[in-house]
């Protein structure tokens, strides 16, 4: 029998194929040889047939006869064989491969073999792919090369140790002696994995965690000593020394430094040294200084660390290599909630970012952007964040709208900014935005009393130009329905008043439901909108003439709602007026989150609604109290009983109440705070769609006769929950109860526990600083019973 | 980790945790797609799954690094540039068909400096050294008659 051809050859003669069929059968020709040289338990050339087997397999072709024979070359004496054996157990004999286990006995003698490459090997392999009885069986072996003096075994033993503690989680405590000197080497080698196997041990069990927090004065002498040593040329990388050991000190200390004040005091000089004499020139010592901002950010540092670490940041942005910008951003979003003041301080190269090339660059700025934007920067933040409306990729807009949106509502300077900034959304990327901002914006704008008219102008105009963008169009086809009196007796006091006519005005809607443009959702809105124009407009007569008309529409929603209608004009004429009278200001649900005093410049307007109260008559109203007499658009009138504006109520003879129950979560606020004059009291909303996400508001007060500045709010949630903090409305809580400052805090309660929280204040107060610590247990237990909210219009 | 692979072929890959084949070739698959419709310009991280994929291209080939979301993205650059330069020492001047013709070399190497996705040690000299013995070892215990795979 020849010899198998050699390994160089196979691949020489595949690569010469030039389809994937005549590779094909080269393949299969050679996998039938090397099979029957497999038969024949030939020792000789196992190694090269094998060899050649991991090669096709790389291919992407199967292999798996190979297995058992990767296994007889571990066995094997010859180290060729082993070294062979070895990569082919960990390319072809996972821990899933029911022969995976057989590798046991072998990986056993050679970590005790007698030449060091050999015990690597085994190292290696079980440290890469050992499964947990593998692990199991191995650890007293493994522990033993832990504690030996050969630092190249000891090194592998390791990382193999951190493989071993992976799997089997229980072994950790064994691997606890042999760690007692493992930093006290010099090798760097041995040095760096012991750091990991330090780290991995600390992350799993905080038992271990306590027990080498003594070990951070060691590390931080390590630190120290890579920094200030000079040229090392075995570790040296860009004039840095062992940047790589560096990075993962930094991190364990991290993991120690985590809640433990001593140990952060005891780092807090050597990361400062870091911070400060760390060349950035290269991204070697970008990495390093990333690491270190991460650590400050994450122990007990002091102020002044953590500002130098948010201007490291900034820094960062400023940078010309992408990757470094892209480490900035994502750090400075995690870090924008605790030091919020900071990193507004590098709000214009943030928002330069925008406009940045690259696609996750961008996202990164966007998220951050909406999370820097308050009551001072609105205005200008808002014309940065439209402008990248505008221009950015379709998978932005959706997202951008949306925080647009909440943005807009949140720090609103007035009202007719409001409706411009929403028209602008909606003209430029009207149809990113989400489905359920349409009742939102309409709920909005129906709160917006005094802009009804403007609002109604607008959009009007907005239709005259486009009518592609659904929700664009859903909510003009309503406003029109709703305030169309409004638009064609051209009382628009915001800006110049447009001549329409109520024939005009009819044209468009109808131009709505005739066009190919317009979705089925979309007709029902105009179908609806010019139903409610009969009790505003006189031309009655064409408009059930239109109604009618769609009384034969082919699509069944449309076709309901005309016949509906029409029975208005016919059976129920009496009640039209009625049904179709003005829509009463809404109370919010709590799909936007908190309720909050618009902050405005100057126009102060109560707007949004508390939950439970009745709507608030905001307009010198018309007390109907015979419901018949509404013809004419009088404005706001408190009637408690709505209509759904879609539908109105079927035959029945009497006006039904659709909508009875606008109640909202119905919890009960409550105290969670009162010391000192400082008091905290939350309120509760359920976020929609989400009914595990728990929203609070927090109410800051203060009795006392001096303000509170610098006041910060910050809260720790048990585990199971995940929690996150808005920015606050302001910093300082003014005195004799003159005003609160109020604050988001949204709760994520998967388990649906008990919520129990630890909140911390700081502020200052007559010039002396104040912290308290307090826990908040007596939560209601309605805050974490999901229900879901009802929502308002369909 | 995985690392390098071309204009859609792949040419080494290491897997670090215990995944079906059938997985592993769906996942390559997707990452190959996403990483060479890459471009130039375009920073080296992104996000895939729930994972953060690193990647650097030297000449034709890419190298890139599946990493957790607590890892350090600029490091880990290094890593792979480190690798690199190992192979480059190793191969002389290293260009892809050294990686194509003796990818059972450039494995060795691989396990040579990282077990289990982390580096066993910083040290390039020895990390070389250890390979150039076992190398040695291996000419050595060749069969008689057989000089080479």
């Amino acid at each position: 029998m020849p010899a198998p051809i050699r390994l160089r050859e196979l691949i020489r003669t595949i690569r010469t194929a030039r389809t994937q069929a005549e590779e094909r059968e080269m393949i299969q020709k050679e996998c039938a040889a090397i099979r029957s040289s497999f038969r024949e338990e030939d020792n000789t050339y196992r190694c090269r047939n094998v060899a050649k087997l991991l090669y096709m397999h790389m291919l992407g072709y199967p292999a798996h006869f190979g297995q058992l024979e990767c296994l007889k070359l571990i066995a094997s004496q010859k180290f060729t064989d082993k070294r062979i054996g070895y990569l082919g157990a960990m390319l072809l004999l996972d821990e899933r491969q029911d022969v995976h286990l057989l590798m046991t006995n072998c990986i056993k003698n050679d970590l005790n073999h007698s030449t060091q490459y050999v015990q690597g090997l085994a190292l290696c392999t079980l440290g890469c792919m050992g499964s947990s009885e593998m692990c199991r069986d191995l650890a007293g072996e493994v522990e033993k090369l832990l504690k030996t003096s050969n630092s190249y075994l000891r090194k592998k033993a390791a990382l193999c140790a951190v493989h071993v503690i992976r799997k089997v989680p229980e072994l950790m405590e064994m691997f606890l002696p042999a760690t007692k000197n493992l930093l006290s080497e010099k090798n760097h080698g041995v040095l760096h994995t012991s750091v990991v196997l330090l780290t991995e041990m600390c992350e799993r069990s905080p038992d271990m965690l306590a027990h080498f927090r003594k070990l951070v004065p060691q590390l931080v002498r390590i630190l120290k000593n890579l920094i200030m040593s000079g040229y090392s040329p075995e570790h040296d990388v860009s004039g840095i020394s062992d940047p790589f050991l560096q990075v993962r000190i930094l991190r364990l200390l991290r993991i120690l430094g985590k809640s433990d004040d001593d140990s952060s005091e005891a780092m807090n000089d050597i990361l400062a040294q870091v911070a400060t004499n760390t060349e950035t020139s290269k991204n070697v010592g970008n990495a390093i200084l990333y690491e270190t901002v991460l650590t400050i950010m994450d122990i007990k540092s002091e102020s002044g660390l953590r500002v130098l670490a948010i201007n490291i940041l900034g820094r960062f942005l400023l940078n010309n290599d992408k990757n470094i910008r892209y480490v900035a951003l994502t750090s400075l979003l995690k870090t924008v909630q605790t030091d919020h003041n900071a990193v507004q301080r590098h709000r214009s190269t943030i928002v330069d970012c925008l406009k940045d090339l690259d696609v996750s660059i961008k996202r990164r700025a966007m998220e951050l952007s909406f999370a820097l934007v308050n009551g001072n920067n609105i205005r200008g933040m808002m014309k940065e964040l439209l402008y990248f409306l505008d221009s950015c990729d379709p998978e932005f807009k959706a997202d951008c709208a949306s925080g647009v949106f909440l943005a807009a509502e949140k720090y609103a300077p007035s009202k007719r900014w409001h409706i411009d900034t929403i028209m602008r959304v909606l003209t430029t990327a009207g149809s990113y935005v989400r489905d359920d901002s349409v009742p939102n914006l309409i709920q909005l704008i129906t709160n917006s009393v005094e802009m009804h008219a403007y609002t109604v102008q607008r959009l009007y105009k907005a239709l005259l130009d486009d009518i592609s963008q659904q929700p664009l169009v859903q909510v003009a086809s309503w406003c029109i329905g709703e305030y169309g009196d409004l638009l064609v007796s051209g009382q628009c006091e915001e800006e110049e008043p447009i001549q329409v006519t109520e024939d005009e005005v009819l044209d468009v809607l109808e131009g709505l439901l005739v066009s190919n443009l317009s979705t089925p959702v979309t007709r029902g809105y105009a179908l609806t909108a010019i139903m409610k124009l009969s009790t505003r407009f006189s031309s009655v007569n064409r408009i059930k003439k239109v109604v009618s008309i769609y009384g034969s529409s082919i699509d069944v929603e449309l076709q309901q709602r005309a016949v509906e209608y029409n029975a208005l004009f016919k059976k129920y004429d009496h009640m039209r007026p009625a049904l179709l009278e003005r829509m009463p200001i809404m109370e919010k649900t709590a799909t936007n989150g908190p309720t909050e005093i618009v902050q405005t410049n100057g126009e102060t307007e109560p707007s949004v609604v508390e939950a439970k109260h009745p709507p608030p008559v905001t307009q010198p109203a018309n007390q109907a109290n015979d419901l018949l007499d509404l013809l004419g658009g009088n404005d706001v009138v408190p009637v408690i009983q709505t209509t759904m504006p879609t539908k109105p109520a079927s035959a029945g003879g009497e006006l039904l109440d659709l909508l009875g129950d606008l109640s909202l979560s119905g919890i009960p606020p409550m105290t969670a705070y009162s010391k000192n004059g400082l008091k905290i009291d939350f309120t509760f909303e359920r976020a929609n769609p989400n009914p595990n996400i728990a929203v609070i508001t927090i109410h800051a007060s203060n009795s006392t006769e001096a303000d509170m500045t610098d006041f910060v709010f910050q809260a720790a949630v048990p585990k199971t929950f995940q929690l996150q903090l808005l920015s606050p409305s302001s910093n300082v809580v003014p005195a004799l109860n003159q005003g609160t400052v109020t604050q988001v805090i949204r709760v994520l309660n998967l388990q649906k526990q008990q919520l129990r929280m630890r909140i911390k204040l700081t502020y200052t107060h007559k010039g002396s600083p104040v912290q308290d610590l307090a826990e908040v247990n007596n939560f209601p237990p309605q805050s974490w019973h999901a229900h879901p909210s009802l929502g308002l219009i369909g | 980790m995985n690392s390098a692979h071309r204009q859609g072929k792949l040419r080494l890959q290491k897997w670090y945790t215990a995944t079906a084949e059938r997985d592993k070739k769906k996942m390559v698959r997707e990452l190959m797609q996403t990483v060479l419709a890459r471009k130039p310009k375009m920073c080296s991280f992104l996000e895939w799954r729930d994972l953060k994929i690193v990647y650097k291209r030297y000449a034709s080939l890419y190298f890139c690094c599946a990493i957790e979301e607590q890892d350090n993205e600029l490091i880990t650059l290094e890593v792979i540039h480190r690798f690199v330069e190992l192979l480059d020492k190793y191969f002389g001047s290293v260009c892809e068909l050294d990686i194509i013709f003796n990818f059972e070399k450039a494995y060795f190497i691989l396990d040579e400096f990282l077990m289990g996705g982390e580096i066993q040690d910083t040290s390039k000299k020895s990390v070389l050294k250890a390979i150039e013995q076992a190398d040695l070892l291996q000419e050595v215990t060749w069969t008689p008659g057989v000089t080479s795979m």
